[in-house]
């Protein structure tokens, strides 16, 4: 599947992109990144020269919480275990990247150092992989008790959405709230009915991810440790989406990238910034020239990394 | 090379007549600030003038000098960069000395006992989150009364219910100590509309409650821990949406209201996940019993020396701030390694700045932030 990921739209690109590559047929919208403010697609519809045809996958969502009670209150359920989940892996993620970059900063023998760097960063990485393979089972714990597909609300909002993919010539993914992006597109079940192309930024690009990592240094109390959301749709594989990487990450600081891009390795830390197109597909090729975080923490091509 | 002060080059003009004096003024803003040394400024008759601060560390009074000549009265102070530092000045005539805003100052801080003016040193900016932003969807505060069997009185409430408030939503609940004052001086309502917005704090119902008798409810007081506890946080938690777990909920209070809360976790440990205590009077003797406090302290020394002597967990989470002017920055020092002793994650931040509102509030962001983070590691756009 052809897959185009840009960089955040505050100056649109997305309308030149989708007239050259798909200029014929209507153009699936998912902007449920937006939550409440899904339907505000004025401007995106505007610039796909009117050929958009939103999926309201939030607005389904709130449907499904008001028409099946039961699932809702499953749902509520599950939040609160992934939260309690989350609590735990990040309580342990943090004493864990200290320990890295503590390391990191010591002196002594250098051969030595590296040595016990590669494990402390290894013990992180098993820890990110236990977390993911935790969060999965509680998610399918809950899927296995209450089957999407035999809830009638959502049986039907599967059916529509999957219609609507099935007519589109490409498929346009927002950003926003990258949580509130992946659960919905999980439940409506998404990636079984993806056949078009798709073109996605921000959000809309972790959540073509195999892996989901939130990331931000530069939150009110000091630089956040990245973590592991959770899956994405696996659209694509083996890479991490960095959107506002400039904006939202210390790149200046290559110690401490140097760290994100070997925890993540060998998926590649790809930045998405203003202005960037990668023409990729989910088979695994990636254009040269694509910039992504080396393993020293500069920043480099996809190739020379 | 240093330049030399803007009053050293007064100093030297020649004729030092009042019109040279008052171009001066009109051309410089007072408090002048070069560098790390700031020159604060009367004019006027005075047989002597005092700067008067509660700069822990400095003389509480500190004389300004008359130039030669002139009815010019200067003090150049060094102050660290990023200081924000209140003050007035005593005027002496006649035997009698009365104690005034600095006329020539406009800027002014204000608190329950009055106002004060306020010098901002070299690097100290008032944050932007603190001001009205129109972007800001504003939350809405609701008036409630919580008729107390504990306290023996109808307890007012003002409750912040967050922009965009949903019933079908649950949120985090924050109890703020000397509420009506942290709404008026510490601009807490803007404060949360803007971190709310910016997705750096939560969407939180906040209860706001104000004090009866201030000074025996919030000195570790039994019937004010109930109140809280038994009374207030289950009538929030049956008629509104609120989460309603530990983790979901924080005390809040600045001096006497830090005791409160602290006191309130304390009494009740297990209920509240987070304390938020700004400049806490935690007032404590390590021998003897003198502790300079008078007599309101002593149920509070008795309290934190008991607590000192036994550090228990109260709380999973504890974010402490203070200023490094107020006498009470050892007091507050002190109390780190005992939270984290009990084993609480503490979170502590000092500023240069004294025991005052407008401190309380330029710490919210990092307090807030750290007790209830927003959505903003979710949101890419």
């Amino acid at each position: 599947m052809k897959v185009t990921l840009l960089g955040p739209q505050r100056r649109p690109t997305v309308d030149a992109v989708a007239a050259s590559l798909y200029p014929e047929g209507p153009i699936a919208t998912i902007t449920a990144g937006w939550q409440d403010r899904e339907s505000d697609d004025g401007e995106l519809g505007k610039v796909l020269g009117g050929r958009d045809v939103n999926l309201g996958l939030y607005r389904r969502w709130l449907d499904v919480t008001e028409r099946d009670p039961l699932f809702a209150a499953g749902e509520r359920r599950l939040a609160g275990l992934l939260d309690e989940l989350a609590g735990g892996y990040l309580l342990r993620l943090g004493h864990a990247l200290e320990a890295v970059y503590a390391i990191q900063r010591g002196g002594g023998n250098d051969r030595l150092r590296a040595n016990v760097l590669a494990e402390a960063i290894e013990a992180v990485r098993e820890l990110d992989a236990a977390h993911l393979r935790r969060a999965g089972a509680v998610r399918g714990e809950f899927y296995a008790e209450l089957p999407p597909h035999e809830r009638p609300v959502i049986a039907e909002h599967r059916a529509e959405v999957a219609a609507l993919l099935g007519g589109a010539a490409a498929v346009v993914v927002t950003g926003g709230h990258v949580g509130v992006l992946a659960d919905v597109l999980h439940l409506f079940n998404v990636a079984a009915a993806l056949r078009a192309p798709v073109i996605a930024w921000s959000a809309g690009a972790m959540a073509l991810a195999d892996r989901i990592v939130l990331f931000g240094d530069r939150s009110a109390h000091g630089p956040g440790h990245p973590e592991i959301y959770g899956a994405g749709l696996s659209v694509l594989r083996g890479v991490v989406p960095l959107p506002h990487a400039r904006a939202r990450l210390l790149l200046d600081d290559m110690a401490r990238m140097s760290v994100f891009a070997r925890r993540f390795a060998p998926a590649r830390c790809v930045l998405l910034e203003h202005g960037t197109r990668i023409d990729a597909d989910s088979d695994g090729g990636w254009p040269p020239g694509s910039r992504v975080l080396g393993p020293d923490g500069r920043v480099t091509t996809w190739e020379a990394a | 090379m240093r330049r030399k002060l803007a009053i050293n080059r007064l100093k030297e003009r020649r004729p030092l007549d009042p019109a040279v004096v008052s171009r001066f003024l009109a051309r410089h803003e007072v408090p002048i600030v070069e560098g790390s040394r700031c020159t604060f400024l009367y004019q006027g008759e005075a047989s002597e003038v005092h700067l008067v601060h509660r700069i822990f560390g400095l003389p509480e009074r500190i004389p300004l000098r008359r130039l030669h000549g002139t009815h010019l009265w200067y003090l150049v102070l060094e102050l660290p960069d990023g200081s924000r530092v209140e003050y007035q000045l005593e005027i002496s005539r006649d035997g009698h000395g009365e104690r005034i805003n600095d006329p020539l100052n406009p800027r002014l801080a204000h608190s329950p006992l009055g106002s004060s003016s306020v010098c901002y040193a070299r690097g100290y900016e008032v944050p932007e989150w603190t001001r009205p932003d129109p972007e800001s969807r504003p939350g809405s505060l609701v008036d409630l009364t919580v008729p107390s069997r504990a306290l023996r009185r109808a307890c007012p409430v003002t409750l912040y219910l967050p922009a965009r408030f949903r019933r079908i939503a649950r949120y985090p609940l924050l109890i703020v100590h000397d509420g009506g004052d942290y709404l008026r001086y510490a601009a807490a309502q803007t404060v949360l509309d803007n971190l709310i917005h910016r997705m750096d704090v939560a969407e939180t119902i906040v209860a706001f409650v104000h004090p009866g008798d201030r000074l025996t409810e919030y000195a570790n007081s039994a019937a004010h821990a109930r109140y809280l506890t038994a009374e207030l946080v289950p009538r929030l938690e049956a008629e509104f949406p609120l989460a309603g777990t530990p983790s979901a909920r924080c005390l809040m209070g600045a001096s006497f209201g830090a005791v409160a809360a602290l006191s309130a976790a304390y009494r009740y440990p297990g209920v509240y996940g987070s304390l938020l205590l700004q400049s806490g009077s935690f007032v404590f003797t390590d021998i003897g019993d003198e502790h300079g406090g008078g007599p309101a302290f002593e149920p509070v020394v008795r309290f934190i020396n008991r607590y000192r002597a036994a550090p228990r967990r109260v709380a999973d989470r504890v974010f402490v701030s203070c200023g490094v002017y107020e006498p009470l920055i050892i007091r507050n020092r002190s109390m780190v390694p005992t939270f984290e002793a009990a084993g609480m994650a503490v979170r502590y931040v000092e500023s240069r700045d004294g025991h005052s509102w407008e401190n309380w509030r330029d710490r919210l962001r990092e307090g807030l932030s750290w007790i209830f983070p927003g959505p903003q590691k979710f949101y890419y756009e």
